[in-house]
C-alpha cells in the first residue's frame, strides 16, 4: 500500500465545487508539483492553502488545497484534498494530472478499506494484504456496490434478470424432469436471450469504452501524406475560438501536438510526419513514430486530397488503419474532385475545404456522433465504468460468446447453461450482487416442484 | 464387548455409518426405536434422481450400501435427462420398501463388528467435553468411545393433521421426547423443521385405466459400480400420471384454515422444494392442474404412493379430495397424508468431518443436520462413520471437496451457510457438475474408499484395471489415424457424418457431436468394458468444457489449500470486520475457501486473515 491513490470524491458534473482527494505517501509532493503558490511540502498540516494547478504551461483552474499529513486523517495516510470548480472538464483534467504525477487511480470503496486496513497494521503486513487484496479485487462482490449508483445498477440488474428466470428454467428442467406442465427451455429460447444480451451488453460496453476514453482525452491523430493539409486541419481546430490551445514542441521531427476541448471534451491531435516510404534515416524515424501511434490512437482522422488520385502511399495508409474505424477527410474540395465518397467503404467520410474552412463543422459533427459526445453530455458522469466494471463486462460478453459457441455446437442445454451462469455470476460481481441461493430462490418462487 | 462406536437411529443414515464404522474395523452398536423399521422409506418409495442418484453412486464408490440395497430391492429403474448432457443424467429406482429394510437387515446382521440393539437414547455420557456413550431411557448406560446421531425426524416428533397433533415419529412410532432438551442443555441451537408426507391408496381401488403409464428404462442399469443391470426391463413395475383439476383445488380453498399448516399449528419450517397441496394451490393460484404419481410401495402389499399429494388436511377432506381425482373417485385411503415436525441442530455447530465443535466424538447426520431425504441421509451417515473411525485411529479426517463430490458440496453448504428450511440436494448447488457425473463417481471417490478400508481388495483390483483401460483405449484412439479413402468416407457417411479430406485421429473424429463412441468399431476393434467406452467418449467428447471446469476448480483449490486452525483466536486478528469477525467464530472454517464462501465474510476480510496465518507460520 505504498502507492499514493486519486479519485474525483463529488459527483461530476454537479455542484459549484468539485473535491479531487489524494491519499497516499506522495500525495503532498505530487499535487505540489502541478500547484502555483506556497510550497505545499513546507505548509503545516490541517491548513487549506489557495493557489493554482498549472500544467506546466498555464493554469487550469483556481483552487484551494487541504493538506492533511498523517496519521491523523480518513486513511491515516497523507490526504490532500484540491477543491476546484465545479465543472467536468477541469475536474476530470486535474484528475487525469494528478493521475500522471503519480497517483493510481482509486478502486472503488480504496479510500475506505485504507482507513479500515490502516488501523494497527505495519508496512510489510499491509503490502501483503494489497497484494491479495489486488489479485481477490476482480471476483470481489461487495467493494463495488458502495461506489454504483443508480442507472448502471439498475441497468445490469435488467439483464441479469431476463437471465435469471431463463437460468431457474433450465435448472427446474434438469432438477425436475418430469414435470411436464413446466416448459421446457429449447434452444430457441436460448438463442434468443443470447442474442439479445450481446446486443445490450456489447452496447454497455461501447458506451463505457467511450466514456473512458473521453474521460482520458480523445487522442486523436491526424495522418496523410504530405502537401494534402492535415496541419490546416489541425489549425483550424486550433483557431476555433472555443478551443483552449496548447502547443507542446514534438519530440521527433514534424510531430505536433495540441489538445483542444471540444464541447468540454478534450481531443487531443497529433499531426504526423507525412508517411512515406523513404531513405532518409531522420524522416524514417518519424514515419515509424507516426504508424506506432496509430496503434494508441482513440480516434484517427485521414486526409486525402481529393483532387487528386489515390497514389500508392495513400493506399498504405488506409490499408494501415482499415480496421480502425478512421474518419476519412477528403480535402481540397474546391478543386476538380478524382476522389468521391462512394468511392471508399469506411463509414466516416467528410469532404473539406481548409482554405475557406468549409466542412470543418461536418467533421466535428462526425468526432461527436463517433463517439456520442452528445449524449454523454446528457449523462450523469458517476456512472462512468471504471476499469475493473468495464473488465468484467467483458468477461461475461466473453463468456456469453463461449455459450453462443457451444450452442452452435450443438452442445446440450445444462453444457450452455453453465456459461450462461457464468454471465450472470459476472455480472452480479458488477453490481456485488451475487449470492449463491439467488436462483434457488428464483426457481422456487417462479416454478411450482415438490413431492 | 464395550462398543467403541454408538450409532443412534437405524434410518438411511444410520445404517450407513454402523456398516462404516464395523467395515473399517470399529466395534459399533447401533441403537434403534425398532429394529423392523431399520431402513425404512417413511416417505416416496424411491431412491436417486438428479444429484441425489449421483450420491447414491459416489456412496457406493466409496464402499457404502446404499447403491447395492437399491439394486437389490429395485422395482424400476429409470435414467433421468438422457435428452440433456452427462453431467445431468441421473439414475433413480422405485425401490420395494419392505425389501429394501429386509436386504439392509440381512447386510447389517451379517456384519462381525455390528450388534443391533432396540432402545431409546435419553442422553449421551459426556466427560470433559468429549463423548463416551449414551444413556438409554431405561435407564442403562452404554459406554463408548465415540457417538453418532442418525435421529432423523424423532426429536420430539410431532404428527399434524388438520387441528390435531400428536407426539410421534413415522407410522406411530415413538418420538424421542428427551435427547433434543438434553443436546440444548449442552449449547446445541435447536431448530425446528416440518415436512409432510401424501397419503397412501390400496391399489386394487385405483382406476388405472384413467392414469398416464410411466415406465422405466429399458437398459441394463444399476446403482452400484459393482453389478450389472439390477432389473430385466420386463419385471419393472410401471408408475402412474393423473393430474388434480378445479375440483381438487375447490375443496382445498374450501377447507384451507382446517389444515394444520394454514391453520397455525406449524411451528416448523417446512422444505422449499417440498410444498404440500394446499401450498401449491394457493401460491400458484393460476394453475389449473397439478400432476400427482401414483407410485407402487412394495410388491409385499397393496399401497400406492399419491407423490405430489402432501397435506396436512383432517381426514375427512382428504377423503373428499383423493375423491375428486381422477381415477381414484373410488379409492380407499390406507394411510393418510400428515405433516411431521421434529428438532434438528443449527449444522453450523459442526465440523466439515460431521463431529461437532460442542462436544468431541460426537457425530451428527442426517435430518438432525436438517436435511432432507435418503439419499442426502446416507452420504452424510457414511461420511460421520468414516470420519468417527479415522478420529478414533487419530488420523486425518476424510473432508470432500467441492469439486470432488456431491456428498461434498451438501456437508460444505450445511457447516458453513446452516440452513433455513431442510436442505435437499440440487444440481445448481453444484458449481462443478460437469465433474460431478453419474458415470464417474467411481473414478473420483474409489481410492478415498480404499484407503479407508471400505473398499476390498478384489473390487479395488477392477477399479484400476478399469482406470488402466480407459487411459489405454484414449491412447489408442490418440493414437489410430484414419485417412480420407473412398471407403473410409463412406463408412462415415453411412454413421453418418461428412466425410474426410485430412487423415484425423479416432480422438478427434469422436469430438464431432454426431459421432457415440461405439461408431469407431467401423475402424478399429473395441474390445472393451461399455463403462470404459462410455468414460472415454464422454471424456473426450466434453473434453473442452470438462477442462475448463477443472481449471475454475483449481482456482477454488488455491483457497481451500490454505487451512486454518479451529481454534484460531479471531479477536486476535486486528482490523477483521466485525460482522465478518462474527460470523467467522461462529463458523470456525478449516480453510481459507470455507471462510470465502460465508456470507458476510467479504475479500478484504480473506485478505487479512490470510496474512494473518502467513505471518503466523501457518
Amino acid at each position: 500500500m505504498n502507492d499514493t491513490i486519486v479519485a474525483i470524491s463529488t459527483k461530476l458534473g454537479e455542484g459549484a465545487i468539485s473535491i479531487i482527494r489524494v491519499s497516499g505517501p506522495e500525495s503532498i509532493n505530487i499535487v505540489n508539483k502541478l500547484f502555483k503558490g506556497k510550497d505545499l511540502t513546507k505548509v503545516t498540516s490541517h491548513t487549506i492553502n489557495y493557489g493554482f494547478i498549472n500544467d506546466g504551461i498555464k493554469d487550469i483552474d483556481e483552487v484551494l488545497v487541504s493538506i492533511m499529513r498523517a496519521p491523523k486523517t480518513f486513511t491515516r495516510e497523507d490526504i490532500v484534498e484540491v477543491n476546484c470548480h465545479g465543472g467536468i472538464a477541469p475536474t476530470l483534467k486535474i484528475l487525469e494530472l494528478i493521475n500522471q504525477a503519480g497517483a493510481r487511480l482509486a478502486e472503488p470503496g480504496e479510500f475506505t478499506k485504507r482507513a479500515f486496513l490502516n488501523g494497527r497494521i505495519d508496512l510489510t503486513q499491509a503490502e501483503a494484504v494489497m497484494d491479495i487484496i489486488q489479485s481477490k479485487t476482480d471476483a470481489n462482490r461487495s467493494l463495488a456496490l458502495s461506489s454504483l449508483e443508480g442507472n448502471l445498477k439498475n441497468y445490469i440488474t435488467t439483464f441479469r434478470d431476463k437471465l435469471k428466470y431463463l437460468l431457474a428454467n433450465i435448472e427446474v428442467n434438469i432438477d425436475y424432469p418430469e414435470y411436464y406442465d413446466i416448459e421446457e427451455i429449447t434452444l430457441e429460447d436460448i438463442k434468443k436471450t443470447i442474442t439479445d444480451l450481446k446486443v445490450d451488453l456489447q452496447d454497455l460496453i461501447t458506451r463505457s469504452v467511450e466514456r473512458l476514453i473521453v474521460k482520458n482525452g480523445i487522442k486523436t491523430i491526424i495522418i496523410g501524406r504530405p502537401n494534402v493539409g492535415k496541419s490546416s486541419i489541425l489549425n483550424t481546430f486550433l483557431k476555433e475560438d472555443k478551443a483552449i490551445v496548447t502547443n507542446i514542441e514534438g519530440t521527433t521531427r514534424d510531430l505536433v501536438e495540441g489538445e483542444i476541448i471540444f464541447d468540454g471534451i478534450e481531443l487531443s491531435l497529433i499531426d504526423t510526419a507525412g508517411i512515406r516510404e523513404t531513405d532518409n534515416i531522420v524522416e524514417k524515424i518519424g514515419v515509424e513514430k507516426s504508424l506506432s501511434l496509430i496503434d494508441n490512437a482513440d480516434l484517427i482522422i485521414v486526409v486525402l486530397n481529393s483532387s487528386e488520385e489515390l497514389t500508392d502511399n495513400d493506399k498504405f495508409i488506409l490499408d494501415k488503419v482499415k480496421d480502425r474505424n478512421p474518419i476519412i477527410v477528403l480535402n481540397k474540395n474546391d478543386l476538380k474532385a478524382k476522389l468521391h465518397k462512394e468511392d471508399f467503404t469506411f463509414d466516416h467520410i467528410v469532404s473539406t475545404n481548409t482554405n475557406s474552412f468549409t466542412g470543418i463543422d461536418s467533421l466535428k459533427q462526425e468526432i461527436k456522433k463517433m463517439f456520442n459526445l452528445d449524449e454523454i453530455k446528457e449523462q450523469d458522469y458517476t456512472y462512468l465504468a471504471n476499469n475493473r466494471q468495464l473488465l468484467l463486462a467483458k468477461q461475461a460478453k466473453k463468456n456469453l460468446e463461449e455459450a453462443e459457441k457451444s450452442l452452435l455446437a450443438d452442445a446440450p442445454v445444462d453444457i450452455i447453461e453453465i456459461d450462461l451462469r457464468a454471465v450472470f455470476d459476472t455480472l452480479g460481481e458488477i453490481t456485488g450482487e451475487n449470492y449463491s441461493d439467488e436462483l434457488l430462490d428464483e426457481l422456487f418462487k417462479d416454478f411450482c416442484v415438490g413431492k | 464387548m464395550e462398543p467403541e462406536i454408538i450409532v443412534v437411529g437405524g434410518g438411511h443414515a444410520g445404517v450407513e455409518a454402523a456398516l462404516a464404522s464395523a467395515r473399517i474395523g470399529h466395534i459399533t452398536l447401533l441403537v434403534t426405536g425398532n429394529i423392523s423399521n431399520i431402513a425404512d422409506m417413511p416417505c416416496n418409495p424411491s431412491i436417486g434422481g438428479p444429484a441425489k442418484g449421483i450420491v447414491v453412486r459416489e456412496i457406493d464408490a466409496l464402499g457404502g450400501e446404499m447403491a447395492k440395497n437399491t439394486d437389490k430391492s429395485s422395482l424400476q429403474m429409470k435414467m433421468l435427462n438422457t435428452k440433456k448432457g452427462p453431467a445431468v443424467w441421473a439414475l433413480r429406482a422405485q425401490a420395494d420398501k419392505e425389501l429394501y429394510k429386509k436386504e439392509m437387515l440381512a447386510t447389517l446382521m451379517q456384519e462381525e463388528n455390528l450388534t443391533i440393539k432396540e432402545a431409546l437414547v435419553k442422553e449421551l455420557l459426556i466427560e470433559d467435553k468429549k463423548a463416551v456413550g449414551v444413556l438409554l431411557e431405561d435407564g442403562t448406560k452404554i459406554k463408548s468411545k465415540a457417538v453418532i446421531l442418525t435421529t432423523g425426524t424423532y426429536l420430539k416428533g410431532t404428527i399434524l393433521v388438520g387441528s390435531n397433533k400428536e407426539e410421534g415419529g413415522p407410522h406411530g412410532e415413538k418420538a424421542s421426547n428427551y435427547l433434543s432438551p438434553f443436546l440444548k442443555s449442552i449449547g446445541f441451537k435447536i431448530l425446528r423443521l416440518k415436512t409432510g408426507t401424501p397419503p397412501r391408496l390400496a391399489k386394487d381401488s385405483i382406476d388405472f385405466s384413467k392414469a398416464e403409464l410411466e415406465k422405466g428404462s429399458d437398459e441394463d442399469l444399476a446403482f452400484s459400480y459393482d453389478n450389472e443391470g439390477a432389473l430385466a426391463y420386463k419385471y419393472q413395475i410401471p408408475c402412474h400420471l393423473i393430474y388434480t383439476n378445479e375440483k381438487t383445488h375447490q375443496i382445498i380453498k374450501d377447507h384451507l384454515t382446517e389444515s394444520s399448516m394454514y391453520g397455525g399449528y406449524v411451528e416448523g419450517v417446512g422444505p422449499r422444494y417440498c410444498p404440500s397441496i394446499e401450498d401449491k394451490v394457493v401460491r400458484f393460484a393460476d394453475k389449473p392442474r397439478h400432476q400427482l404419481f401414483l407410485e407402487p410401495e412394495s410388491l409385499s402389499y397393496d399401497d400406492i404412493y399419491l407423490q405430489g399429494f402432501s397435506t396436512s388436511m383432517p381426514h375427512y377432506v382428504q377423503e373428499q379430495m383423493v375423491h375428486s381425482l381422477e381415477g381414484l373417485e373410488h379409492a380407499k385411503i390406507l394411510k393418510y397424508a400428515y405433516a411431521i415436525e421434529y428438532d434438528a441442530i443449527d449444522p453450523k455447530q459442526i465440523k466439515p468431518s460431521l463431529e461437532t465443535k460442542i462436544i468431541e466424538n460426537l457425530y451428527t447426520a442426517g435430518q438432525i443436520n436438517g436435511t432432507s431425504g435418503y439419499e442426502e441421509a446416507a452420504g452424510q451417515g457414511l461420511m460421520a462413520g468414516i470420519n468417527a473411525s479415522l478420529k478414533l485411529e487419530n488420523k486425518e479426517p476424510l473432508i470432500l471437496k467441492r469439486n470432488e463430490s456431491y456428498i461434498g458440496v451438501l456437508i460444505d453448504d450445511l457447516v458453513t451457510k446452516g440452513v433455513t428450511d431442510p436442505y435437499r440436494l440440487l444440481t445448481s448447488r453444484a458449481e462443478y457438475r460437469l465433474l460431478l457425473r453419474d458415470d464417474n463417481a467411481d473414478l473420483r471417490l474409489r481410492e478415498y474408499g480404499h484407503q479407508v478400508g471400505l473398499i476390498k481388495e478384489e473390487t479395488y483390483k477392477k477399479f484400476l484395471q478399469k482406470k488402466k483401460d480407459i487411459n489405454e483405449l484414449t491412447r489408442v484412439l490418440r493414437e489410430t489415424k484414419i485417412t480420407p479413402k473412398e471407403q473410409i468416407n463412406q463408412a462415415l457417411m453411412s454413421i453418418p457424418t461428412s466425410p474426410i479430406k485430412d487423415s484425423i485421429t479416432l480422438y478427434d473424429l469422436l469430438k464431432r457431436p454426431e459421432i457415440k463412441i461405439d461408431d469407431l468399431n467401423r475402424f478399429i476393434t473395441l474390445d472393451y468394458d461399455k463403462d470404459v467406452k462410455k468414460e472415454v467418449e464422454i471424456n473426450i467428447s466434453y473434453e473442452g468444457y470438462i477442462a475448463k471446469a477443472e481449471k475454475e476448480a483449481l482456482k477454488m483449490l488455491d483457497l481451500e489449500n490454505k487451512k486454518i486452525d479451529i481454534d484460531i483466536d479471531y479477536d486476535d486478528i486486528p482490523n477483521i470486520a466485525s460482522e465478518a469477525k462474527e460470523k467467522l467464530k461462529e463458523i470456525r472454517p478449516l480453510t481459507l475457501g470455507q471462510a470465502s464462501r460465508i456470507s458476510g465474510v467479504n475479500p478484504a476480510d480473506i485478505a487479512i486473515l490470510s496474512v494473518y496465518l502467513k505471518k503466523r507460520g501457518i
